[in-house]
């Protein structure tokens, strides 16, 4: 276990560094002047070559990765280039709602996802069955600004059940953490609805049954432990996914966020910024993918650590 | 509560009263057409003590009549139509679902097939065993894992504590299937029924099985229904017999009298195409000794297995260590051994499907030593049937079209020339050639593998792997299917590496034989020699294992088995120690003991 760990810790290490790698080189290549957007657009071409210089963008590229990586070891992600922060004290001051965010959409998604795929297994073939897979695809296909601003329609303008916007208590999380979460039960309720039909029909279901166990135990102690397995790993994907979607869903709500953070930098070419954010999105997706890994490790003592 | 009723106990006792009574059964699958019976009218009665077999092929419904039995049937598609199963004085099929519950397991409980995949790969096998004692008496989780215990030491489980504790996998086929008859045993039912119990098993391990499913039911005076498709078992098993074919009872009798005196055409046909082992005689030695197609020198297998942080090599599994051997022109080779022997390993290596050390010299070429393209032109020599006929032909190809295609990758003959050449090899292996436009799924099984044999011949190859390539299929298709076999050694002159478990089977086609153990061969000569004075223990072992269909027939007592065959895997340093063999007249070749 420990040996395992190591490797994979070793590998995420490897797999960051090639995150800041082609990130660096892709926003250094991006069209658009950050010099231009902070020294506005009657700046003099001296202030503009001073603002260069001073931020170091006339070095050649691989002369700033290297002085970004030198940084960035010593846990420093730079300084914005517009709002004067230090870009680490920005992503520190939003991080947590945006982890809270996802840890809400997460619950959602599998308590939705999962006993949507279970019920839609157990009952194989018959109307229930059907209905949840329409509702399903519906929720797989539907774009997530849809989804929120009909959520936000219906349950906080129509009903008033729930606030339009911002941060601070549960109810302000329900609604996001919905829209978040309705994309993913779509995917886990197929998943967990096949996985679950391939597991009731296996021989030691069979045995189970032979055994004279009830119905009830057969599900929740043969079948579901077996048919979760998959889904465990898909978990680690889906923080991924979330990061992507974390941007527009945090628009939508107007939830304090790193998504929103990392909109406002594109918007104005503020790299350190973009960088960050980008960095923290693949730290969290490494340690997502190597959460479940662990997870399907204690859970499947079939899987051996090499 | 049910379970608390009277067990009997003892020994078969014929004039009791039947302990189930089967009246009647008919099973009816719903299908588009409307009820389609799958079982008609099956009746028959189990003594307390007694052994009935219910044998016949596949499809011959042996499976149904024992679901139903259980009520596990599955509903709403597969139901029960007719018919009255009685337990004791009960009829099973008017019981509700909990009452039904408390019989499955209780009073009547069942062992299947495939123990690989029979068991709940997530839970420890104690918690599967105590979970089958507590469903029925209410004890608590200290008391279960007791008996659990018991359970585990009763069906002569090695370090039973230990394997509470193991997971499924963690544990060999044999021992898995032990871990079933102890969950099935544990609270004493009167009725066990054991669907081919021991057909996924190896020979040694099967016998080690049966003879302990003889004991417990000795001991505990469970009446037993056993099905299988092996006439071998049946014999060594039964007290009485019921022949089964597509959904009827063709023959229901005494063991002794079945096997002696069959009545029905049907069983007749199926006795006479069990293949029957003897002393190895009547085989025409010597004539076959043309040149030799494959000459396999020093040959090793290994597979690394990593380890540690930085996946270094830790372990190596020794597949195949060292074997020598030829084979000629026109003869067939056995390698029979049990799983995981390495026989199937040395089929890739030579098929070319692996990477090996030592030397394959295939028509006088060392595969080494060639180019890519004369590689290519030496593999039409090697063809392979693999076992699962239906695995290995894809299924959105028409079968004509499978047949052609080692032409079309040898790029050999127009496409005129192809259907015709294709044509003529279904002609050949007993279909017709009106049939080259159908899929694979609209052949029986024997069919399927005379498509594999067809397109095997396409290239009109001197050797032809043949791995278990006739195991999956029943026994009559067996028979023909080797037969067919046969008939093109003779016409076309091709040799076999014939692999197979079956000692039968391979008795009966072989002229010579190897004998592989842990990678090594340990026996090798004509048929003759190995099976009339098998000399090594393990050769023996095997042979002595057979079941063998004559009810009549008296096992030599006190063999006892060495158990689980031990790993292939081994730490870097510790090469196994290579067998040296001694020829004790003849070529007869034999590992000798130092």
């Amino acid at each position: 276990m420990f040996s395992f760990l190591i490797r994979r810790l070793l590998q995420s290490l490897l797999i960051l560094l090639g995150v800041s790698m082609i990130t660096f080189v892709l926003l250094y290549w991006l069209p658009a002047d950050p010099v231009r957007q902070i020294a506005g657009r009657s700046a003099t071409a001296q202030t503009v070559q001073n603002i260069r210089e001073q931020l170091g963008l006339d070095q050649p590229l691989l002369v700033q990765y290297w002085r970004y990586l030198g940084n960035l070891l010593q846990g420093d992600l730079g300084r914005s280039y517009l709002q004067r922060t230090e870009v680490s004290t920005l992503i520190m001051s939003r991080l947590p709602a945006s982890l809270l965010l996802m840890a809400g959409a997460i619950f959602a998604e599998l308590l939705i996802g999962l006993s949507m795929g279970v019920v839609a297994a157990l009952r194989r073939g018959s109307r229930t069955d059907q209905v949840l897979m329409i509702v399903s695809f519906v929720g797989v296909s539907a774009p997530q600004f849809v989804v929120g601003l009909l959520l936000l329609y219906v349950f906080a303008v129509q009903l008033h059940w729930f606030p339009i916007g911002g941060y601070g208590t549960f109810s302000h999380l329900v609604l996001p953490a919905l829209t978040m979460g309705i994309l993913g039960s779509g995917w886990y309720s197929r998943m967990m609805r096949s996985s679950m039909v391939d597991v009731l029909r296996q021989d030691f279901v069979r045995t189970a049954r032979a055994k004279g166990l009830t119905r009830r135990r057969i599900i929740l102690r043969h079948a579901l432990p077996n048919a979760i397995l998959p889904v465990i790993a898909m978990i680690g994907i889906d923080v991924g996914i979330f990061m992507g979607g974390i941007v527009v869903v945090e628009s939508v709500f107007g939830w304090p966020g790193i998504g929103q953070l990392a909109w406002q930098a594109i918007q104005r070419v503020d790299i350190p910024i973009i960088m960050g954010v980008t960095l923290v999105s693949a730290t969290a997706i490494v340690i997502g993918n190597l959460v479940a890994d662990v997870i399907s490790l204690m859970v499947d003592p079939r899987i051996k650590i090499r | 509560m049910i379970g608390t009723a009277e067990k009997p106990s003892g020994a078969y006792a014929p004039d009791a009263a039947p302990v189930l009574q089967v009246s009647n059964l008919t099973v009816s699958v719903n299908t588009e057409a409307g009820l389609k019976s799958l079982i008609r009218n099956i009746s028959f009665s189990l003594n307390p003590g007694e052994t009935l077999a219910i044998a016949g092929e596949s499809g011959s419904g042996k499976s149904i009549t024992s679901l139903a039995i259980m009520g596990l049937l599955p509903p709403p598609v597969v139901r029960v139509t007719e018919g009255q199963i009685c337990l004791n004085e009960t009829d099973l099929l008017t019981l509700p679902e909990t009452r039904m519950r408390d019989i499955r397991g209780n009073r009547i409980a069942m062992i299947f097939q495939e123990p690989m995949t029979s068991l709940n790969p997530v839970m420890t096998i104690g918690a599967q065993l105590s979970e089958a004692i507590m469903a029925h008496d209410p004890i608590g989780r200290r008391e279960a894992h007791t008996r659990s215990l018991e359970a585990l030491t009763a069906v002569r489980m090695s370090q039973p504590e230990k394997r509470m504790s193991q997971f499924p996998h963690e544990l060999s086929g044999g021992m898995r299937q032990r871990v079933m008859i102890a969950m099935a045993l544990a609270l004493r039912p009167d009725v066990l029924i054991a669907d081919e119990p021991t057909t996924a098993l190896d020979v040694t391990v099967q016998r080690e099985v049966l003879e302990l499913l003889r004991d417990l039911q000795r001991d505990l005076g469970t009446a037993m229904i056993l099905i299988t498709h092996d006439m071998g078992v049946v014999a060594e098993m039964a007290d009485r017999v019921i022949v089964m074919q597509s959904g009827q009872m063709v023959e229901e009798g005494n063991v002794k009298q079945l096997f002696h005196a069959p009545k029905e055409d049907y069983t007749k046909a199926l006795l006479a195409s069990v293949p029957r082992m003897g002393d190895g005689s009547g085989a025409q030695e010597g004539g076959k000794a043309g040149a030799s197609i494959a000459e396999i020198r020093n040959l090793k297998v290994r597979f690394d297995v990593r380890g540690g942080i930085f996946g270094r090599v830790t372990h190596r599994v020794h597949a195949v260590e060292n074997v020598n051997f030829d084979i000629h022109a026109g003869e067939t080779f056995a390698l029979v051994g049990e799983s995981g022997c390495g026989k199937s390993t040395i089929a890739k290596a030579l098929a070319g499907l692996l990477p090996y050390t030592g030397q394959i010299r295939i028509a006088g070429s060392e595969i080494h030593s060639l180019t890519r393209a004369e590689a290519k032109a030496i593999r039409r020599d090697v063809q392979m049937i693999f076992q699962d006929p239906m695995a290995s032909l894809d299924p959105r190809m028409r079968v004509g079209d499978l047949v052609a295609e080692p032409l079309v990758i040898h790029k050999i003959g127009t496409a005129a020339e192809r259907s015709e050449r294709v044509a003529m090899l279904f002609d050949r292996v007993g279909l017709s050639a009106a049939q080259m436009e159908r899929y694979p799924h609209e052949f029986s099984g024997g069919q399927r593998q005379r498509i594999c044999i067809a397109r095997a011949l396409a290239l009109q190859p001197k050797l032809i792997i043949a791995d278990e390539s006739v195991s999956a299929l029943d026994v009559s298709v067996q028979a023909k299917v080797l037969e067919l076999m046969r008939e093109l050694t003779e016409e076309m002159g091709v040799a076999y590496l014939f692999i197979s478990h079956d000692m039968a089977v391979v008795e009966n086609i072989s002229d010579r034989v190897a004998v592989m153990y842990l990678g090594q061969i340990v026996e090798m000569g004509c048929r003759a020699q190995v099976f009339g004075n098998p000399q090594h223990a393990y050769t023996r072992r095997l042979i002595e294992a057979v079941p063998v269909p004559d009810p009549t027939y008296e096992r030599p007592a006190g063999l006892r088995l060495a158990g689980d065959i031990p790993s292939p895997m081994r730490r870097l340093e510790d090469t196994p120690k290579l067998a040296k063999l001694v020829d004790i007249g003849e070529g007869h070749l034999v590992a000798m003991p130092d």
